[in-house]
């Protein structure tokens, strides 16, 4: 049977993606329509009207013909359709077609702009075009995609990864995606760090801004103002420790202690998480503020003079920490539970005692969990904006910099690209001081087999601090969102403490009119916009970080290393740069999606993609390669044993993702802020513009509506995917 | 250049129990004796209840009930790093983050050595394994066997009263396990250590040990010997575990003094009588001391070959007898016996063993 099938002329695949291309490139309208989820266009004017018509039609009428030659590279696959894979010029010609036409489609949309050519060595080549053509749309799209499949097929008959069409074509398809939508944009942007004053690029421009006193001074040192790179860096480097050390703490508790309520302290920890951000800011004012009620105590007990020291470095400290923590809790958590018992028995039988077993043993084998929680508490800091936004005060970060570069009166896209290129080079160098540090050495335990055994518990020295800090942390958790709830049901914090309603009222009211429910509070717009966003990226995200992870932990081809280097790349990436970055490259041909909802989706998808990757890592590595194999040699090919056999058993996983994929889309700030438009505005967005018209109620009213909406979400999903319970007992049950 | 020497003690448990939770009983009331110097396995399937036992030795579990003494020490409530006993794990449990020679000096330097001490120690250790050169590498950096000798040697240069051994060879290709398992005896007896060792592969156990503990369900089966278990098990389990004896049903006709006469079917055979009684019982027969003839004039029961299997020194035959089946080992590669036919099956005179029905 599968002999037959191999050797059979006509491959189902090669077809479709072959008929794909065609369909885009002479059914489709070539150029993006106003909005990509309308279908206005086909009722007016499509196919022969210009701005919806196909490639193939445009060029019938004499324009656009530049498209012309990828003509060639959609003739030629049909050459092959009669040929056997095996046959030498099977491959060839799918390489050089898809390749040819990928590359040229590509170059076409990067040399012809809005105003024809885009780089004036063209114009000197070429001589002045007098056309212009605008973003790309649906029939670019699927054509683009038909040539990277057909070039992924033809290398995979050339014999790449063992000639899988299915993983080769996978590879292909993430490598370009996370090119476009990761790598493009933040070269991009380092290329309008370039853009002098006046137009055009210049170095010493780029010098003298990038070297500005007002991002590097050191005045702090001396009585005066430090610049904002020192204050980000300053503050994500103690956030780091702090978080990282809080993680630990509560890990340990978990881990490590005879501890009776530990589900509810999961429970606290995680609440954070469905929490905007600067949530716990707003929370923090309305303690701390000018007329807090801990100021406010504090000053009638003392007779002291309520002051603003709240904003500022420590305000900011308080909220990030309170806010990151579960985040380094839920790094450590797993690296604390995966230190095998097994060592630190043999520590114990080798005399050491339970103080010199954590020293020695215990704790260096949990090194890369905590340079990893400190790597993302600090860039969680680095990137965070919403906190500097109603905390910061006079002390000034890069991300809240950024912000008033690009929408601010100075509206200065180079000096904002700049100040996100620092940005992106702190993160980055975090990123690669850390992998430095953990260096060759080797964390995991060696080998895998019979591990049986408790974790012994904490030395005492060490369990009384642990106990005291958990207490204090959950306390002040349980506070902080009690005040939440309380600030929303106040008429005006600090003036009229009287209990309402007015706050729900205003932004959820609900109403009936000629044409059934009317949605009349102010918030529903930016409300039903975020759960559209959220709902429709969630997916997105599992699915790409789900095979990625597959393609990283199950396949092996050349520059996987690179490969996942790159894919994780993003993780680094503060949500701000990306914001910048995004609308510098998608605000023009060949991508033209700044102002949709699109964009928005998108962005999700690759912020949060290195999350989906590491939990389908986490969990595809422990699931025995032996079940693909078994699968593969029982006749399923490479794709259908991931559909029947990876996929089921990652459904833990899959939950994960989908979860946190949907929650950080509700709760995220720093790229929306840069990408939202009156049309597609974000929860987050509306409330942070809420905040800065200083209508706090409203603010917080709104937000804790979004905590419950998202528990219930949350809540929801772990019901419809169901839990299956396939862990790594069973794997080792298995092998007694 | 320091030597490594023993400071061998000897272990026993006075009606140890283990429980877990509220009612797992894992070790049932046993009562052992380890005499200081000498190698004793603790064999049986698994959850029988041998690691736990190992454990307790070490320190790791604690005893719910009864008495621990390692020499003339009560050890029963005493942690592991205060108990003069060191163990090799079936993980091996080498500290990744640590080269070879830190792993082995890991236990030194907790024990009051100096420096310089710790150092020659920790190489004399090495240089005992054969290791020597080896001691600036990661263990990741190590094959499997490799690993599980540093993994003896950091557990060795203690000198501990008491070594342990919980599974070593089971990460091991069978060909390494051999090696090891005697390279383990050889360092054991030149040094004079006691040794507790744990495994469930019965031939392992036979090849090292001075005496075998067989487990089952929480509670000792048997102890003894090697020769002892292998040629007298008490009972059919222990017949059963070790050599994977056949076990006939059977009738002990008479019995006068220490002989008695027993008969399967129409076939009858004298052995030692074991102070059993007349009555129904159990043969336990090696497959190595069965006999198969195909001249049908000699004397024993009528059966058939069912499956006849060569592996290269030696014929392995299934037989179907008036009892049931039989597994049978034959040396004769030669003439082998046919699938299908009949032939007169008898018992070696020495080998079989009566045990209780």
């Amino acid at each position: 049977m599968r002999l037959a099938k191999s050797e059979s002329a006509a491959h189902p695949v090669l077809i479709f993606w072959i008929i794909a291309g065609w369909v885009g490139y002479a059914v489709l309208p070539w150029y993006g329509v106003e909005d990509f989820w309308e279908f206005r266009w086909l009722a007016d004017g499509w196919p022969f009207y210009s701005d919806y018509a196909p490639a193939a039609l445009l060029i019938a009428q004499g324009q656009k013909l530049w498209l012309a030659p990828m003509l060639v590279a959609l003739i030629l696959p049909l050459l092959v359709i009669r040929r056997r894979k095996s046959d030498d010029l099977y491959g060839k010609i799918l390489i050089v077609a898809g390749g040819f036409g990928f590359a040229w489609l590509v170059a076409q949309g990067l040399g012809i702009g809005l105003r024809g050519f885009t780089a004036p060595w063209l114009v000197a080549l070429f001589g002045e075009l007098g056309d212009r053509q605008f973003g790309m749309g649906y029939g670019a799209l699927l054509t683009a995609s038909a040539f990277l499949f057909l070039f992924t097929q033809g290398i995979a008959a050339r014999g790449a990864v063992n000639g899988d069409v299915f993983v080769t074509g996978a590879i292909g398809g993430v490598v370009t995606v996370v090119a476009i939508f990761v790598f493009f944009p933040i070269v991009k942007m380092l290329g309008a760090a370039f853009v002098a004053d006046g137009g055009g690029y210049s170095g010493s421009t780029f010098l003298s801004k990038l070297f500005d006193q007002r991002i590097w001074s050191l005045g702090c040192l001396s009585g005066g103002r430090c610049g904002v790179a020192w204050n980000s860096l300053f503050l994500a480097v103690l956030v780091g420790i702090l978080t990282t050390v809080l993680g630990l703490v509560f890990a340990l508790l978990l881990t490590r202690s005879s501890f009776r309520y530990k589900r509810a302290l999961r429970a606290l920890t995680v609440l954070p998480i469905i929490t905007p951000p600067f949530v716990i800011g707003l929370a923090i004012i309305l303690l701390f503020g000018l007329s807090g009620t801990v100021t406010q105590t504090v000053a009638d007990w003392f007779g002291i003079t309520p002051t603003r020291w709240i904003y500022g470095l420590p305000g900011i400290l308080i909220a990030q920490v309170l806010a990151f923590t579960p985040i380094a809790f839920l790094v450590m958590i797993g690296v604390v539970e995966g230190v095998s018992p097994s060592m630190e028995e043999a520590a114990q039988t080798l005399r050491a005692n339970r103080w010199q077993t954590f020293r020695t043993v215990s704790l260096p084998l949990m090194r890369p969990g905590l340079a990893n929680a400190f790597l993302l508490g600090f860039i969680e800091s680095m990137a965070d904006f919403g906190n500097p936004l109603v905390l910061g005060g006079n002390y000034d970060v890069l991300s809240t910099e950024i912000f008033f570069a690009i929408v601010g009166a100075q509206y200065d896209q180079s000096r904002a690209a700049i100040l996100a290129f620092v940005l992106l080079f702190f993160t980055l160098g975090a990123f690669w001081v850390q992998r430095f540090w953990l260096g060759r050495k080797s964390y995991t335990t060696v080998t895998g087999k019979g591990d049986a055994g408790v974790h012994p518990l904490m030395p005492r020295g060490l369990s009384v601090p642990v106990y005291v800090v958990a207490g204090l942390w959950g306390a002040f958790t349980l506070t902080v969102y009690a005040y939440i709830v309380y600030g929303s049901l106040v008429q005006l914090w600090g003036l009229d403490h009287t209990l309402t309603l007015d706050h729900y009222r205003t932004a959820f009211a609900v109403g009936w009119g000629e044409n059934g429910i009317r949605w009349s509070g102010s918030a529903w717009s930016s409300f039903w916009t975020t759960i559209m966003i959220a709902t429709i990226s969630a997916p997105l995200t599992a699915a790409v970080g789900l095979i990625t992870a597959y393609l990283l932990t199950r396949q092996d081809f050349k520059g996987k290393q690179s490969f996942e280097f790159g894919t994780m790349l993003s993780f680094a990436v503060p949500g701000t740069v990306i914001g910048v970055a995004y609308i510098l490259a998608f605000n023009v041909p060949p991508i033209e999606i700044t102002g949709t909802g699109l964009i928005l989706v998108i962005s999700f998808v690759f912020r949060n993609m290195p999350v989906g990757v590491r939990a389908g890592i986490a969990s595809m590595s422990q699931l025995d390669r032996s079940l693909d194999e078994s699968s593969l040699t029982l006749g399923a090919n490479s794709w259908q044993t991931f559909r029947a056999v990876i996929l089921p058993l990652l459904k833990p996983a899959i939950v994960a993702a989908l979860v946190y994929s949907f929650v950080s889309a509700m709760t995220a700030i720093s790229a929306v802020i840069f990408l939202v438009s009156a049309r597609y505005d974000m929860s987050t967005s509306y409330i942070i513009g809420r905040v800065e018209n200083n209508d706090y109620g409203l603010a917080i009213a709104y937000s804790t509506a979004l905590i419950f909406v998202m528990l219930a979400a949350v809540g929801l999903m772990q019901l419809v995917v169901g839990r299956t319970k396939i862990g790594r007992r069973g794997a080792a049950g298995m092998g007694h | 250049m320091a030597s490594i020497n023993a400071k061998a003690a000897s272990v026993s448990f006075r009606n140890v129990t283990k429980i877990y939770g509220r009612d797992v009983v894992a070790v049932d009331s046993i009562n052992l004796e380890v005499a200081a110097g000498t190698l004793v396995t603790l064999l049986g399937p698994s959850g029988c209840g041998k690691t736990t036992t190992l454990r307790m030795i070490a320190g790791l579990e604690m005893a719910s009930r009864g008495q621990i003494l390692i020499g003339d020490r009560d050890v029963t409530s005493l942690p592991a790093t205060d108990r003069d006993v060191s163990m090799v794990f079936q993980s091996y449990a080498l500290f990744p983050h640590m080269t070879v020679l830190e792993n082995v000096s890991y236990g030194l330097k907790f024990s009051g050595f100096g420096k310089a001490e710790t150092r020659e120690r920790a190489e004399a250790g090495l240089a005992l394994v054969g290791l020597s050169k080896f001691g600036a590498r990661l263990p990741s950096e190590l094959s499997g066997g490799q690993q599980q000798r540093v993994a003896v040697a950091r557990a060795l240069v203690l000198e501990p009263q008491v070594l342990l051994f919980d599974e070593p060879l089971s990460n091991l290709d069978a060909k390494l396990r051999r090696q090891v398992r005697e390279e383990i005896r050889e360092i054991q007896q030149n040094l004079g250590l006691t040794v507790v060792y744990v495994t469930h592969d019965q031939e392992e156990a036979l090849a090292v040990s001075d005496e075998i503990v067989v487990m089952r369900n929480a509670a000792i089966a048997q102890k003894g010997t090697p020769r002892q278990l292998y040629e007298e098990p008490a009972d059919a389990f222990v017949a059963d575990f070790i050599g994977e004896a056949n076990l006939i049903p059977c009738e002990i006709l008479t019995v006068s003094g220490d002989q008695a006469e027993v008969g399967i079917a129409d076939y009858r055979q004298r052995l030692a009588a074991r102070a059993m009684a007349p009555g129904p019982a159990r043969l336990a027969v090696r497959p190595s001391r069965v006999r198969l003839d195909a001249d049908m004039a000699a004397p024993g029961m009528a059966a058939r070959i069912v499956k006849a299997t060569y592996v290269g020194s030696r014929m392995e035959y299934t037989v179907e007898a008036p009892f049931g089946t039989l597994f049978a080992v034959l040396d004769d590669v030669t003439q082998p016996l046919r699938v299908g036919s009949e032939v007169r099956l008898s018992f070696a005179q020495n080998g079989p063993v009566l045990v209780p029905a």
